[in-house]
């Protein structure tokens, strides 16, 4: 018998098997839905003036069970029997991934150009917009440091392969440094005429202030990888906020500091002579503040992308990449992976300090309020959602997600269906872990899952996930 | 014959290695000669893995001296030295028993990692290198350009921009000493580099050491098992057994060992030397022997 016949016979069998078992699936699909939601929505019971009393609502575990048992049915005849019938005959998926990738490959390198021109154009197009020229731009600054501490963070998690679970302290670091050198230090030492051009100046030392104290935390850690690494960077990152906090006299505490706003170079955007607009003599707008602090963020994370792209094609970078791979390997070829390791952390801790000092100048107040773990959290998702090591991933899936947040807000339909007293953007954890589990399930190494080679010799060949390592902490 | 303890590359000198209460290297001297091959072999866990560590300075040995001397009168005291320093500075270069490449990256980067140091000093330790520096451009080329000569040594240019991970079995044992050989080193140390490797391409390593030897004045100390290897090619032959010395001398003199014969077979009476041809036909056999549980 030849092949494709055998194998068509073969799902026609299945097909016709596959009634009974629907159905049997189905029925016990039900039953257990049914018995699982008996005691968590049937059953209702609340404190009726002092007394337990309780009600029953099996009217609507009845609904539930059943959008369960058609959810499963479509999923039978959709999902899963194509499946089967795929791994039947394995001839057709092959021919159709090596299409898939060579249409990635056409189109792969325009996309960080095409990307570059929309970003720059942006506050051009935000005109257009229907949310209104202020809140799409604001939106993109806030989409835009996300990259960028993304990129920072890739360094050290994508690149080095050390899981840092603390980023947001060096973002911290960045914005304390921009707030408390502009507000208290250099008008003490420089006097007042220095505090309008005191981001200029306070950037970079931000940034080497995050690098130091990326070096401070990366010492302790050199010897543990995995989980340990994992740990330790997490209690440092609740360590420096719970300093931000308890430290009355030197931070203010949980009051938080007001800092002076960006400037641009020393021009206030304030409606006043000696302001941005009536230096230049246009009439103030406020959407002037946001097209340059887009700009800015635009410029930094730009900065992050080009010097992390060069670092990987350096020695350094390399050093990093085999760290990931094979520590010691890297030992083996005398590379000190003690440096290797440090300058990874200060590299990726200093591009948080450039993000946090953008932060501190945007919002024009600092607390320890915005440095929780959660964030920490959400900028280790947006660099394994990516793909790790990834660049462009980062930014579609830094999109992905924080744009997810902007549109739970939008979402007023949904009112209807959620339970009274509730709002969509309450429910947007709970989407991003459910993206998080679907994405492990079905693109477990991210949206780009391809390594780009750092040299080569006749052709450049993409280097499948499967073969790159994750690193061990 | 040639004299390795003359002007010897390595020399060990009462080599202790204890693990707890396990002795896994007792007092153990040898001598590595100059643009020798030197073979270190032995039964299974007779300590060659843990020698090759406190050359290489992953271990810390607990007695002894192992001290390298380049051929410029250069000295290395290894032992007090850490294991990345020993091939920054003292140029030992070692491959390791199960595979350690770099999977993720191509065959020439992996060649390209093993010349951090020189590159990293090229560009100036990043900052020239940032800024593009003609120097760490002209470094790079220059790396490029021996990354193909040993690409090119082992067999493997046409795959230069492949995954290392991609690779066989035999290839990747190749690529392996390659990436060993871009460090620059005066002494390499192989641990049992025709492991898993077909009689051709057992061959093919047999070649391409005496190649790095002859003409590339390099001393190699390798561990192996396929005696195929080990008497074709070594010069010198060090056997190990409960991690001590128990022969030492050119394959000829090791062939006819009765304390290494007993070693790898286990005779009955130690003064039974009648089956000592046999048993030397045995050894140096292509297969490894197994070793027989008996012992005196």
């Amino acid at each position: 018998m030849s092949g494709p016949l055998k194998s068509s016979s073969l799902s026609a069998e299945a097909q016709a098997l596959d009634t009974v078992a629907i159905a049997k699936d189905l029925i016990g699909t039900a039953i257990i839905t049914g018995l699982i939601l008996t005691p968590i929505v049937a059953i209702r019971t609340s404190l009726d003036q002092g007394a337990l009393t309780w009600h029953s609502r099996f009217g609507l575990a009845f609904a539930l069970t059943a959008v369960v048992v058609v959810v499963r049915l479509l999923l039978h005849v959709f999902v899963w029997n194509k499946r089967a019938a795929s791994a039947i005959a394995p001839a057709k998926p092959a021919a159709l991934t090596v299409h898939r990738a060579s249409i990635a490959d056409m189109i792969g390198p325009y996309v960080p150009r095409a990307l570059l021109i929309f970003a720059l154009l942006l506050p051009v197009l935000a005109y257009a917009s229907p949310w209104g020229e202020k809140r799409t731009i604001d939106l993109a600054i806030y989409i835009l440091t996300y990259i960028m501490l993304g990129w920072g963070l890739n360094v050290v998690v994508g690149l080095a392969g050390l899981l840092d679970l603390g980023y947001v302290a060096f973002y911290a670091v960045g914005a304390y440094a921009y707030a408390l050198l502009s507000t208290i230090y250099f008008p003490y030492w420089f006097g007042p005429g220095i505090v309008p051009w005191a981001f200029y100046i306070t950037l970079p030392m931000a940034g080497l202030l995050a690098a130091t104290w990326g070096v401070i935390l990366g010492f302790p850690v050199l010897r543990l990888r995995g989980d340990y690494l994992a740990i330790v960077t997490l209690a440092f990152g609740e360590m420096i906020r719970l300093v931000l906090i308890n430290w009355f006299s030197f931070t203010n505490g949980p009051q938080g500091i007001n800092v002076p706003k960006a400037t641009f170079f020393g021009l206030p955007f304030k409606d006043e002579p000696g302001g941005f607009a009536a230096f230049f003599n246009i009439p103030y707008n406020r959407i002037h503040f946001y097209i340059f602090l887009y700009y800015l963020i635009l410029t930094l994370a730009l900065i992050t992308y080009f010097v992390t792209k060069r670092l990987r094609r350096l020695p350094i970078g390399r050093a990093w990449e085999a760290l990931r791979e094979d520590e010691i390997a890297c030992r083996s070829l005398g590379i000190n992976t003690t440096t290797t390791k440090l300058t990874a952390f200060a590299i990726g801790a200093m591009f948080g300090g450039f993000a946090g000092s953008f932060f501190a100048a945007r919002q024009g107040f600092v607390s320890p309020e915005s440095f929780v773990y959660i964030e920490s959290a959400l900028i280790l998702a947006i660099v394994v959602l990516g793909g790790l090591g990834s660049q462009i991933g980062i930014v579609f899936s830094a999109i992905a997600i924080m744009g997810s947040f902007e549109v739970f807000r939008e979402m007023d339909f949904m009112k209807a269906i959620l339970p009274t007293g509730t709002e969509p953007i309450q429910f947007r954890m709970l989407a991003v872990g459910l993206a998080m589990v679907l994405m492990m399930r079905f693109r477990p190494r991210g949206f780009v899952t391809k390594r780009e080679p750092t040299v080569f010799l006749k052709e450049k060949k993409s280097v499948s996930g499967d073969l790159v390592a994750e690193g061990h902490g | 014959m040639l004299d390795w303890s003359k002007d010897p590359e390595l020399r060990v000198q009462h080599l202790t290695m204890r693990f707890g209460g396990l002795t896994a290297i007792g007092d153990l001297s040898f001598d590595a000669g100059r643009k020798q091959i030197t073979a270190l072999i032995g039964p299974n866990g007779a300590g060659k893995t843990t020698v090759f560590n406190c050359i290489t300075g992953f271990y810390k040995p607990t007695e002894g001296m192992i001290n390298l001397r380049h051929a410029d009168g250069r000295e290395f005291m290894l032992e007090r030295m850490d294991d990345f320093i020993i091939t920054q500075k003292a140029k030992v270069a070692r491959t390791f028993q199960n595979i350690r490449l770099f999977s993720g990256m191509t065959l020439l980067e992996n060649l390209m990692v093993a010349q951090h140091n020189v590159l990293m000093k090229a560009s100036g330790f990043t900052v020239g290198g940032i800024f593009g520096s003609g120097t760490f451009k002209r470094a790079e080329n220059e790396a490029i350009e021996r990354s193909k000569y040993w690409l090119d040594k082992v067999n493997l240019t046409a795959r230069a921009d492949d995954a290392a991970g991609d690779l066989p079995y035999g290839a990747q044992r190749r690529l392996e000493i390659a990436r060993a050989m871009c460090t620059g080193p005066r002494l390499l140390c192989l641990d049992e580099p025709a492991a898993g490797l077909n009689p051709r391409e057992s061959d093919e390593l047999n070649t391409l050491l005496r190649f790095i030897r002859d003409k590339h004045d390099m001393a190699i100390l390798l561990i192996e098992h396929d005696m195929s290897v080990v008497m074709g090619i070594s010069d010198h032959i060090v056997v190990l057994d409960y991690g001590r010395k128990i022969a030492d001398g050119t394959p000829q003199d090791i062939k006819t060992d009765p304390a290494v014969i007993r070693a790898y077979l286990g005779v009955e009476d130690e003064d039974d030397a009648g089956a000592a041809p046999l048993i030397a036909e045995a050894i140096a056999a292509p297969l490894p022997v197994q070793k027989k549980a008996k012992r005196t």
